[in-house]
Order: structure tokens, then C-alpha cells, then sequence
């Protein structure tokens, strides 16, 4: 270890090529809170962007028409503005509106933190469209399955439970897998309102050791690592899920 | 098929029918109307504007950042547009080092995120270019513009190779069989084809990057966004910050949300029934 970091150190002074997040044990440390940061937010947003999608889908199916608008109009807002103003719009205008609580310092602060905010706002985001893919998948599901399990005697709940959301969410998942892909690429976000995930550690990093290059390219490598992560685990969930002879 | 990714990122694609809607000009009104009017009746002291009266003073200049955001739009999906056909026709070559070439930089720009390409073209472009003994300045708001065009050319690449994969092989066996070379067969048979097939997935991009030109604020270009928050600066009264986001945010649904509507009707237009 100390060779390699010695090397480095070397690569820096001879050919300026400062590859700090990888020597210096600070930098490094910062570098991987951030990650961590973003793998953690990505992981909230994720499970509740995905438990939202299901709920919103299910309550399209409502009978009452105040629901199913409410609901579309939900998911209309959030796929037709822009998410940066979505952020600005929660942190900045909600979160100033809220009443301020007083810690156990006797500081004023928040209710709800930069992180949470940012949490919140993804999810809903990607939640939003999540609803249309679980919904489209559960419209693509072949009447005569329905049929078919009806034939079988099968009651209500059973049809949905048992043949219905198993077949729409196998349906789901190519869809799904894109949309988590692009959450995990809108966590960058949050830099703007100063949740100190990976792009913000990294830009604290080459702003003090003025290697932008540098630090920038082994961001951009770690994100397309992350996103490599998720749609690696999707194909493996999906090729789990595979049912012999049903082609989605 | 179109690109599964930007087919989901706008969704509501896989279904047949278009989701329950609500009227488009009802829910703009409202995102526009309801929270100046209801912040309107906050008091206001004598000196200062009541709160509609105050937006419709910075409306303006906050139009002026809009418009901005449309022609980094505009222009970032030209350049995209131009570069990504281009990557797609390469991804589609016969020569394997190409397609593979052409499938790397496809698959980096596209699974990059947005905001860090920004960051890159904003720091490693020079603010000046020299061109032949020329000097032509790069402001940032055209730096900015490069730095959306590239996940753009992507996208658009992955929309072109999609497209030119989905049509029938039988199709070029044919046009061989005419005696077409490869690249009549290109222009008189593929292409025209494919158009019909690009054309939802490409609006829906292009409603896509019309939400993402608000990042360019981020990096330090007085869009609308930064406008926004240089108005809220200035006038520094809590009880503007709701209504100034809403009309932001009212302004970007009435652009988009149309553009949403004909994607979908397009859609159904030239779905191939099964």
C-alpha cells in the first residue's frame, strides 16, 4: 500500500498528475464519505420511489375518479418540471416555510435536513414515474391469463395475488431498471442544495488540491461503477424472476 | 423498438391506453394562479408590492432567464441530434472495432450523469477557442450548451441504433436483391423507416433535456433558475418564496406537459399492432 501511494505521490510530482483520493489518507476518507452518501440516498430513494410506484398504481385501479386524478395529476407534475426546481422548490420554499425547531444546543434549526429533502424530492420524482411503468405493466398482463385463473375458480384477490402482479412486475423490471438507472444518475442533484454526496466531496476535493481533472474522471468512473451496480443487480433479479416460455 | 430507457423515462409507453388525465390547462392554471392568490391576501406593508404585484415585476426578468433555457435547449439538441445520428449509424457499421468503438461512447455519455458531464465541459473547455488565426469566444452558456449535447448524442445514438435494429432483416436482403449498394439502401429504404420510430422517443428526449437545462444555473448561467433566486435574494421575503417556484415550476409544465400529450399521441399513431 504505502508503494502504491508512494508511487502516486511520485506520478504527482514528476507529471503532475495528482491522483489525491487515492495517497492522501484525507482526501481519500472524503472521497469515499461521499460515495457512501450517494449509495445511501440512491438506497432510500430507491426502495421508496419503488414501494410509491406500486401504491400509485394501485390506486389508479380505484374506483373513485377523485383518486385516479389526484393520482394523475401527481404523476403528471413531477415528469413535466424540471427536478433541479423540484429540489429548489422543497428545500428551499417548503423547507423555509416550516417552523423552525430549536435543538438541544438552543440553535434554531430545520425540521427536515438537506439530506431528507433531497431523499424526499427523488423519491417522489422517480416515484412519479415508477406509477406509469407498474401501471403499464399491469395493463400488459394477457386477458386470457385472467381469464384462465378465473376458469380455475380463483377469487378476486387470488386472480391479482397469485397471477396478475407477479406477471406485471416481470413486465416492469427492463422498465424499472431504466428509471432506477436514471435516479441513481439525478442523486448528483442534491450537490446543489449541499448534501455532501460524491460530486460534492469531489468538488471540495479539487477546489483544495486544484486537480480537477483528476478527481473529476475518478468521480465519473465511480458513478458509471454505481450505475454498472444497479443494472448488474436488476439483470440478476430479473434472470431470478425468469419463468420458462414467458416472454415479456 | 425505441430505446427502452427513454421510453421509460417519459413511461406511460408500454400500455395501450393513456393514463386518466387531468385537463393540461387546468393544472397549469393553478400551478400558475393558486399560490400567488393565495399568498396574495398576506399583508404587505405600504412600501412593499403585494405578492402577485411582485411577481409580475420580476416576471420579466425571469422570462428573459426562461428563454435562456429554451435556446440551450434548442441548440444542445441540434448539436446532440447531429452527433448522436451520426454515433448510431456508426453503431450499426459492419466493421466489429466501430460498432464496438461506437458502443463504448454511447454507453459512458449516456450512463454518465447529466450534472458531472456539465461540471466537465464547464472546467476542461477553454474560454476561448483558436480556429485558423481566429479567436472565438466560448461564454459559458455555450460551454454549458456542449456539456447537454453530449448525454444528448447519446441518447439520440441509442434512439438511431434502436430503430435501424427493429426494422425486418428482410428489408436489406430485399434492397440487396434490387441491387441497391449499402448506402442507397441506407437512404432509400432504412432511414425512411426509422424516422416514424424515432420520433416519439426523440420528442420525449427533448422534453427531457428541456427539464434538465435548469442544472446549467447550477454551474453559474442566469437562467431562469438563477434569476429566481437572485429575485428572492434581492427582495429577501420568505412569503415570495413559494409563489416565484410555483411560477417556475408552472412555466416548465406548460412547455413540457404538451409536448408530453403529442409523444403519446404519436405514439398510438404509429403503434404497431401485434
Amino acid at each position: 500500500m504505502d508503494d502504491v501511494a508512494a508511487w502516486l505521490r511520485w506520478l504527482n510530482q514528476a507529471h503532475g498528475i495528482n491522483l489525491s483520493p487515492f495517497y492522501d489518507a484525507y482526501d481519500g476518507w472524503r472521497f469515499v464519505g461521499g460515495l457512501l452518501t450517494t449509495v445511501w440516498l440512491s438506497a432510500i430513494a430507491i426502495v421508496a420511489s419503488i414501494a410509491l410506484g406500486i401504491f400509485g398504481a394501485w390506486l389508479q385501479g380505484s374506483p373513485r375518479t377523485g383518486v385516479r386524478r389526484g393520482v394523475a395529476a401527481y404523476v403528471q407534475f413531477f415528469r413535466n418540471t424540471p427536478p433541479l426546481v423540484q429540489l429548489y422548490f422543497f428545500y428551499f420554499a417548503v423547507g423555509g416555510v416550516l417552523p423552525r425547531l430549536t435543538d438541544a444546543h438552543g440553535a434554531q434549526v430545520p425540521p427536515i435536513g438537506s439530506f431528507a429533502w433531497a431523499a424526499i424530492t427523488l423519491s417522489l420524482f422517480a416515484g412519479a414515474i415508477n406509477v406509469e411503468i407498474f401501471r403499464a405493466g399491469l395493463e400488459a398482463v394477457p386477458r386470457t391469463m385472467v381469464e384462465a385463473a378465473k376458469a380455475l375458480g380463483l377469487s378476486r384477490f387470488g386472480v391479482f395475488h397469485h397471477v396478475i402482479l407477479p406477471l406485471a412486475l416481470r413486465i416492469s423490471l427492463p422498465s424499472l431498471t431504466n428509471n432506477l438507472v436514471n435516479l441513481v444518475k439525478t442523486t448528483t442533484l442534491a450537490y446543489a442544495i449541499g448534501v455532501p454526496e460524491l460530486l460534492y466531496a469531489s468538488a471540495q476535493i479539487w477546489s483544495e488540491e486544484f486537480n480537477v481533472r483528476e478527481t473529476m474522471t475518478i468521480m465519473l468512473i465511480a458513478y458509471i461503477g454505481l450505475v454498472g451496480l444497479v443494472v448488474w443487480g436488476m439483470g440478476r433479479w430479473e434472470r431470478a424472476w425468469r419463468i420458462p416460455g414467458f416472454a415479456p | 423498438m425505441a430505446h427502452p430507457r427513454l421510453r421509460a423515462v417519459r413511461g406511460g409507453t408500454l400500455g395501450s391506453s393513456s393514463p386518466s388525465l387531468i385537463s393540461p390547462v387546468k393544472l397549469g392554471a393553478l400551478l400558475l394562479l393558486a399560490a400567488p392568490a393565495l399568498y396574495a391576501r398576506a399583508e404587505a406593508g405600504p412600501a412593499t408590492l403585494s405578492i402577485a404585484g411582485a411577481l409580475v415585476q420580476w416576471a420579466p426578468l425571469i422570462f428573459r432567464g426562461f428563454l435562456l433555457n429554451l435556446l440551450v435547449s434548442v441548440l444542445a439538441m441540434a448539436i446532440g441530434t447531429a452527433l448522436g445520428i451520426g454515433l448510431g449509424l456508426l453503431a450499426s457499421s459492419l466493421l466489429p472495432p466501430v460498432r464496438a468503438a461506437a458502443w463504448l461512447v454511447t454507453q459512458f455519455f449516456r450512463n454518465a450523469p447529466w450534472l458531472v458531464l456539465l461540471f466537465y465541459c464547464m472546467f476542461l473547455l477553454p474560454f476561448e477557442l483558436h480556429v485558423f488565426g481566429w479567436t472565438l469566444p466560448l461564454p459559458d452558456w455555450s460551454k454549458a450548451t456542449i456539456g447537454l449535447a453530449l448525454p444528448v448524442m447519446a441518447n439520440v445514438a441509442e434512439i438511431v441504433r434502436g430503430a435501424v435494429q427493429s426494422i425486418d432483416y428482410g428489408q436489406w436482403e430485399a434492397a440487396k436483391a434490387l441491387s441497391l449498394t449499402r448506402m442507397q439502401t441506407w437512404r432509400l429504404v432504412i432511414l425512411p423507416q426509422c424516422i416514424k420510430r424515432m420520433l416519439p422517443p426523440w420528442m420525449s428526449l427533448y422534453a427531457v433535456l428541456t427539464m434538465a437545462t435548469p442544472l446549467i444555473s447550477v454551474v453559474g448561467v442566469q437562467d431562469a433558475m438563477a434569476m429566481v433566486r437572485a429575485a428572492l435574494t434581492s427582495d429577501g421575503r420568505p412569503e415570495l418564496l413559494i409563489p416565484m417556484y410555483v411560477m417556475l415550476l408552472g412555466w416548465f409544465f406548460l412547455y413540457c406537459y404538451p409536448i408530453a400529450r403529442w409523444t403519446q399521441a404519436l405514439e398510438r399513431r404509429y403503434a404497431v399492432l401485434a
